[in-house]
């Protein structure tokens, strides 16, 4: 199961969505749509018509800027940033 | 006993005003859709509150209250454009009438939906209209980005108007099928490729008294339609500045109509320093300050398009957000004002309901 890490800005959008949740799946894409299985609309704040992932969005495995196709191992860490952006 | 709503839009989430129908005392909660930078905040017939929200980070959602902010949800379902067609940036404005929610984006179009803001489906991008062929070029498009910046209902609910925003305003009598350029007699002080668009519409107002009155602040000119806008005729002649966005239209009163002139340059602030709200109770043909209770000197407030708003009491009242985050109300008619709220995050629009 992969540790996947998201951010403060995401986690109020969707009730019960933890910071911290093991996700099963072969790809970041993978993870995104697991949890938008679990967390209707959740795909939608992370990805654009592309699909890619959002520009102000990066996501890293075990550390590596990581795409959508990024595999991802049972062991991997997933981070899920909310880049510099605002004011 | 009726309480009076205000839904005020900011660049750091919604806010909620709340009084009685005296407008007096006011109770402010907020901020809410989590901080999302809010461009258009509604409330419906049935109390309904949305808001037009564009996160830099998770992009656009139409966020949703129906227990005056107690609790919130948000939707995008269906609210973009097919792959590998225009993208959608921003929502920027949005009008609900009988059972149907519609909301405006930049690139210019507008989605609607039937279900009370769950799911979104492209219902025009006005395509092949006059001006059509540049819109969607990022080189043209102009500050802001708001893309569909107004949409104005009718009493008919597939009759309303659309703003692209320094193009012109369209009307559709088929609920968004076809659509006619609407803005015959306008002023622009640019040349122009169409006969028809080319004209910077910035705000359009229609009178609850009469139908066929609409006022519009243009980004030269007031101007004023008597035929449903298939004709119009400036009215500017008495005001400070041919320039501005906000406006109201009084709701039992067709010749009574408020403005916010603004300087025309890179400030678009209230000329002077002196803060006021102007007043036609004759059609334009003459125009008087309201400046009783506002601030008359350093006071250079911003007021943006969709940031005044006025209720339907029988004395009615209005209200303007600054882009400074003051929040003015009049209950008497634009007579006087008071500060409501003094210390938001900019203000992008400001909307009023009688709530039972």
């Amino acid at each position: 199961m992969a540790d996947v890490h998201l951010p403060t800005t995401l986690t109020p959008l969707f009730a019960g969505l933890p910071r911290r949740v093991d996700v099963d799946a072969p790809t970041v894409n993978d993870v995104i749509d697991e949890l938008d299985a679990q967390w209707p609309g959740l795909r939608d704040r992370l990805c654009e018509p592309g699909p890619t992932i959002r520009r102000h969005i990066h996501v890293y495995v075990d550390r590596t800027r990581a795409g959508l196709d990024t595999p991802i191992d049972e062991r991997s860490r997933v981070d899920v940033i909310s880049a510099i952006s605002g004011g | 006993m009726s309480r009076t709503l205000l839904v005020i839009g900011t660049r750091k989430g919604c806010f909620l005003a709340e009084s009685d129908a005296d407008r007096r005392d006011w109770s402010l909660s907020g901020p809410f859709c989590e901080g999302w930078p809010v461009y258009h905040a509604i409330v419906d017939e049935a109390g309904t509150i949305f808001a037009a929200a564009a996160s830099e980070w998770h992009g656009s959602a139409v966020w949703r209250s129906r227990d005056r902010g107690e609790t919130w949800t948000h939707s995008s379902e269906g609210l973009q454009y097919p792959e590998g067609g225009k993208k959608l940036s921003k929502v920027s404005t949005l009008s609900a009438h009988d059972g149907r929610l519609r909301v405006g984006v930049e690139m210019p179009g507008i989605f609607e939906s039937r279900d009370d803001g769950d799911t979104w489906s492209l219902l025009t991008n006005l395509e092949g209209q006059p001006g059509s062929e540049v819109w969607d070029d990022p080189a043209n498009q102009p500050p802001g980005h708001l893309g569909i910046s107004g949409i104005e209902t009718t009493d008919d609910p597939d009759r309303f108007f659309a703003i692209v925003q320094g193009i012109g305003a369209y009307e559709t009598t088929d609920g968004g099928t076809s659509w006619t350029p609407r803005n015959r007699g306008l002023r622009a002080d640019w040349p122009r490729e169409h006969e028809e668009v080319g004209f910077c519409v910035h705000k359009l107002v229609r009178s609850r008294a009469d139908g066929d009155r609409l006022y519009q602040q243009n980004h030269v000119g007031m101007h004023r339609s008597d035929d449903a806008g298939h004709s119009w005729t400036e009215i500017t002649e008495g005001l400070p500045t041919e320039f501005g966005f906000a406006a109201a239209a009084h709701p039992h009163d067709r010749d009574t109509f408020f403005v916010i002139p603004l300087d025309p340059g890179h400030g678009r602030t209230m000329p002077d320093g002196q803060a006021a709200v102007w007043r036609t109770q004759d059609a334009g043909s003459s125009w008087q300050a309201m400046r009783d209770g506002l601030p008359q000197s350093d006071a250079f407030l911003g007021v943006l398009r969709q940031g005044m708003a006025g209720d339907t009491h029988d004395v009615p009242g209005y209200y303007f957000g600054t882009s400074t985050g003051q929040v003015f109300g009049s209950n008497d008619d634009g007579n006087s004002w008071t500060e409501i709220a003094g210390y938001l995050p900019a203000i992008s629009s400001v909307a009023v309901a009688i709530l039972d």
